[in-house]
């Protein structure tokens, strides 16, 4: 069904394609279909990972399961969660062509910081690009 | 009609190709005009030999499942399905007045479409070609209907294409191709093409692009009877007085090139999406309940959610819990298990296989995809704008608007799809929205293309894929690189165990990947049984 379109490389192709942010809400959310526009770590997190891990980040369960991010020990070491963003894990998909390094960043460092966790230390742009 | 070409005859056509090419082409020509059609479906399964008794647990009740059962059951097999949700078909689904449905984190929606409307949440179309599907559908009684796929009188619509006008897809179609042909025939008629087509090619060319294009007699695309016969009139052909028809004004090409509409124009190119598409009459899952006849209820246990599956030298031992109250665990054995669950969950789960198929069940993520049905008071697309059927294109968060292709010209109430999107940022970020919310937005957004859904607009469902409990995505969404390291591994037999569906397939997010993976599945372990006697 889905057929991935090769990115364009003109930056006046790229305008002619890219859809305006005339009816969107002002967050930066449903401004590009190219890639996630929003800046700020709790907006990315409300407007991708809360669709999988819930809004809470309790995640959850049906034939399958989503697991926590919420008071989730795995997030300790901060260069997992930038992995598994950049890269996805099993059924998770991989948000790396969809992110730049410092939106990872921020919504790793959101993550880790909130819904239970308290990591203090944070992730930089260049921890994330070293990972990608 | 204003038409006044000399007719080629199509044997004409032949013979100039001949003569000028040689019969290589001339053959192949001739091949292309409806031979020879290679599908790997080779017409109904035969499994020959008495597998004696021989036992098989399938685990899923989608079109994978549901083809494993019908086949080895008619094989003289003994067949058990468990299936995960309260209903058979898995993502052959339809959602329809009265029925509720529970999304992961536990929003439940209530659809409140009138009598005989629906919404088809996954699958809504089937290409002529699938032929495996098409066979059983015919052989299992289900009606089907044409799917409109391409609407030449649908809208394109961009927001900032033509300062956000929607344009029909006639006019956009008509104008690109003739502004093209106009440059292509101006560049060989000034020689400027002489080193790349020879000069006999040439005249060929130019006819053929005049034509094609509805250029005139000087090769130029200009607003004229020929150019409306292909993009529509200002004013259609009529009778009595007023019958003469008035010519409709082409859109300029720089116009068109910026506009960034062309982008829509191939869709109905895609071999998948050539006419004749076809759906089945009443909604997608009449195919999942023809089967589910035709296999028999008294083999599928519903509500039978699936924790672990294990292999030993004789046979094959799943545990299973009720899924809606998450007791009641139990065993279930067979001497082989065909098991079609979704990659995003069987890889989280305990199941005994080589490193191999391990590996390659956990290298497959699941893509997004949100689909919206809204419900409309009257069918303002059929009486205010002409459109019947097919699909309005936008590069808004919707991404479509699909209309019903059947009940046309009823008065009552009627569903759109009013959202379909999937994969990149605007499915992820529907699917983070409460439901309700989605269809708000949907709503919002598709009013800019119909401003009638202000008014019209009645009730709505809106399902995102990444919440479907019995599926967590849309599809398995393989890469190349991880297809070439680990599909092979994937499709093997493991021991007393074997993987059918969607996602062990060359036709991703298509049911006839998940049919012919089923048959391709029960065929090899048909005859390791048959050898192992
Ligand atoms: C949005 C969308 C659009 C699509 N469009 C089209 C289209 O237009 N045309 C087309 O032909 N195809 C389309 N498809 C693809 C098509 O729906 C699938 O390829 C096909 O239905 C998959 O069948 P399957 O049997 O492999 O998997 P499924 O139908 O998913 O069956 C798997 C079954 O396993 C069950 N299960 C899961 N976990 C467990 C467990 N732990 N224990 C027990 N049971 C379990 C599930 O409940 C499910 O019933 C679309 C799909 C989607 C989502
Ligand atoms: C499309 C659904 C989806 C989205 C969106 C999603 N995830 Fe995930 N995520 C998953 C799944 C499924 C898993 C579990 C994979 C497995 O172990 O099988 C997972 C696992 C994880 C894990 C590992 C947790 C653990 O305990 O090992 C982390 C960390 C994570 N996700 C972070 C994120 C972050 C941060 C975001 C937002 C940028 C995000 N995810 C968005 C589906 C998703």
């Amino acid at each position: 069904m889905p057929r991935v379109v090769p990115p364009v490389s003109s930056a006046l192709l790229a305008l002619v394609l890219a859809s305006d942010a005339m009816a969107q809400p002002s967050d930066g959310t449903f401004a590009s279909n190219q890639r996630f526009l929003p800046k700020d770590g709790e907006v990315l997190f409300r407007s991708i990972c809360q669709g999988c891990h819930m809004p809470e980040g309790q995640g959850a369960t049906g034939a399958g399961k989503y697991p926590a991010l919420a008071r989730n020990e795995k997030l300790e070491a901060s260069g997992y969660p930038v992995f598994v963003v950049l890269n996805g894990l099993r059924g998770m998909p991989p948000f790396g062509p969809y992110l730049d390094d410092e939106q990872v960043a921020a919504v790793v460092n959101y993550v880790r910081s909130h819904l239970g966790n308290d990591y203090q230390d944070k992730v930089s742009p260049d921890d994330v690009k070293a990972v990608r | 009609m204003s038409d006044t070409e000399p007719p080629v005859s199509r044997r004409d056509l032949l013979t100039l190709i001949g003569t000028l090419a040689g019969s290589a082409v001339m053959y192949q020509a001739m091949a292309s005009l409806g031979f020879a059609a290679d599908s790997p479906h080779k017409g109904p399964l035969k499994l020959d030999g008495d597998p004696r008794g021989a036992s098989v647990l399938i685990l899923g009740a989608g079109l994978a499942g549901l083809t494993a059962a019908l086949e080895l059951r008619k094989a003289g097999y003994k067949v058990q399905v468990l299936e995960y949700a309260d209903r058979i078909g898995g993502r052959c689904w339809s959602l329809r007045g009265g029925d509720r449905y529970t999304e992961l984190g536990g929003a439940e929606q209530r659809c409140d479409f009138d009598k005989d409307l629906y919404l088809n949440p996954g699958p809504w179309r089937i290409p002529y070609h699938h032929y495996a599907l098409l066979d059983y559908c015919h052989r299992l009684g289900v009606a089907l209907e044409p799917f409109v796929q391409v609407n030449y009188n649908a809208w394109l619509h961009g927001q900032r294409a033509f300062g956000g006008q929607k344009q029909r897809l006639r006019h956009v179609l008509s104008d690109f191709h003739g502004h093209v042909a106009e440059l292509l025939g101006k560049a060989v008629s000034q020689d400027k093409l002489d080193d790349m087509v020879s000069r006999e090619d040439k005249e060929i060319l130019l006819e053929a692009l005049r034509r094609w294009g509805a250029l005139n007699q000087n090769f130029t695309y200009r607003a004229s009877l020929r150019t409306s016969d292909r993009r529509g009139y200002a004013r259609d052909p009529g009778g009595g007085l007023s019958a003469e028809p008035e010519v409709s004004q082409p859109v300029g090409l720089g116009d068109l090139l910026k506009s960034g509409l062309w982008r829509y124009l191939a869709t109905g190119n895609l071999y998948e999406f050539h006419t004749t598409l076809l759906q089945p009459v009443g909604g997608m899952d009449m195919i999942a309940k023809a089967f589910a006849r035709a296999v028999g209820d008294d083999v599928i246990q519903l509500n039978a959610k699936v924790t672990s599956i294990r292999q030993d030298d004789g046979q094959v031992t799943v545990r299973y819990r009720d899924s809606r109250t998450g007791d009641n665990p139990r065993t279930a054995s067979a001497q082989w298990c065909i098991c079609t669950i979704p990659l995003s969950i069987l890889s989280q789960m305990e199941i005994n296989v080589g490193a191999a198929m391990a590996d390659a069940i956990s290298a497959v993520p699941y893509g997004s995809a949100i689909k919206i049905g809204l419900q409309f008071k009257r069918r303002f697309w059929e009486q205010d704008d002409a459109i019947y059927g097919g699909i309005s294109y936008t590069d808004l968060p919707i991404g479509l608007i699909g209309y019903p292709n059947h009940g046309y010209g009823d008065r009552g109430k009627a569903v759109v799809l009013g959202a379909y999107v999937f994969d990149a940022p605007f499915a992820y970020e529907f699917t983070a929205l409460p439901p309700a919310e989605r269809v708000r937005k949907a709503v919002e957004w598709g009013a800019q293309i119909h401003p009638q859904y202000r008014d019209e607009f009645d009730s709505g469902m809106a399902v995102a894929w990444h919440r479907v409990p019995g599926t967590l995505g849309c599809y398995g969404q393989w890469s190349d690189a991880a297809r070439k390291i680990h599909y092979q591994n994937l499709c093997q037999i493991d021991g007393r165990i074997a993987l059918a569906g969607e996602h062990a397939s060359y036709l991703p997010a298509w049911q006839e990947g998940a049919v012919l993976s089923a048959i391709d599945t029960v065929t090899r372990l048909h005859q390791r049984v048959m050898a192992s006697r």
